[in-house]
């Protein structure tokens, strides 16, 4: 675990750049995660599948699976892969400031 | 020079990540079909580049008629840990399938036709082998829509040039 300055914010990460304390996250910090994992802009479709992402994990302590996150985002699993083609759940996870999904599926 | 010597081409030449998969699925049984739907699905959610070959009795998972009813292999297998005579019994691959679709269900992983649309809709390619297909008198209409088509060995390399492939 390293801390780094994202969005002006000091944030703790782990090797692959996921925030380890979701409470350190906030919209300034997931803009700019999302701008250097490719992503240039964040639509509101994107927003839909981060803030879909980050609830259930806050609720739950685990990420949703990719059948979950198809089932019941609201975004169909094809749109998903175009919003996020290098992993939908990997990606929006970073996103919103949440650690990696741990799940197969 | 002993530098070239000491460090192999072929290792050098290697990525550091794997980029995309070419996943032969071979056999019809349940626990032989899953292991390649996963492996494919994994890929996909870690933003690697997929494609599926169906071949032999794998065939059944993406035929509209037999996908449906795929079931665990009772006889044969030691994974089992049963008599062989006991895994003949009339139904109970039914209710070992059945015992292992729930199991299933808890962690989330979808029975076989909805795990293959999952699995198409993640842009994962699927295709069927012309050999077997012809083996078996069957035609693409057979196979679900998401099916792409037909292939034979020599498209499927093709297919799979620049990455890796899986035998399951």
């Amino acid at each position: 675990m390293t801390t780094t300055l994202i969005a002006e914010r000091s944030v703790d990460v782990d090797a692959e750049g996921f925030l380890t304390d979701p409470a350190q996250w906030n919209e300034e910090v997931a803009e700019e995660i999302a701008r250097s994992s490719g992503i240039a802009e964040l639509t509101p479709r994107h927003w839909q599948v981060v803030t879909f992402m980050r609830e259930r994990y806050l609720a739950t302590g685990a990420a949703p699976s990719i059948r979950a996150l198809g089932k019941e985002s609201g975004v169909p699993v094809k749109e998903l892969y175009e919003l996020f083609p290098k992993g939908p759940a990997k990606l929006a996870a970073r996103i919103g400031g949440i650690p990696k999904p741990r799940g197969c599926i | 020079m002993t530098d070239i010597l000491e460090r192999p081409r072929a290792e050098a030449a290697r990525p550091a990540t794997i980029e995309k998969v070419a996943i032969v699925l071979s056999r019809g049984s349940l626990e032989g079909i899953y292991p390649g739907l996963i492996m494919a699905n994994g890929a996909r959610m870690e933003g690697i580049e997929a494609d599926l070959f169906f071949t032999f009795f794998a065939l059944d998972a993406i035929r509209k008629d037999h996908q449906g009813s795929i079931k665990v292999a009772t006889v044969g297998n030691p994974g089992m840990h049963l008599p062989t005579l006991l895994g003949a019994l009339p139904g109970f691959s039914a209710l070992a399938t059945r015992m292992l679709q729930r199991q299933m269900e808890k962690l989330d992983i979808p029975p076989i036709p909805e795990f293959l649309e999952l699995i198409a809709d993640s842009g994962a390619g699927l295709y069927a082998c012309r050999a077997s297909v012809d083996m078996f008198g069957l035609t693409k209409d057979d196979f679900i829509p998401q099916v792409r088509d037909v292939i034979s060995v020599g498209e499927f390399y093709a297919l799979a040039a620049g990455g890796e492939v899986i035998f399951t």
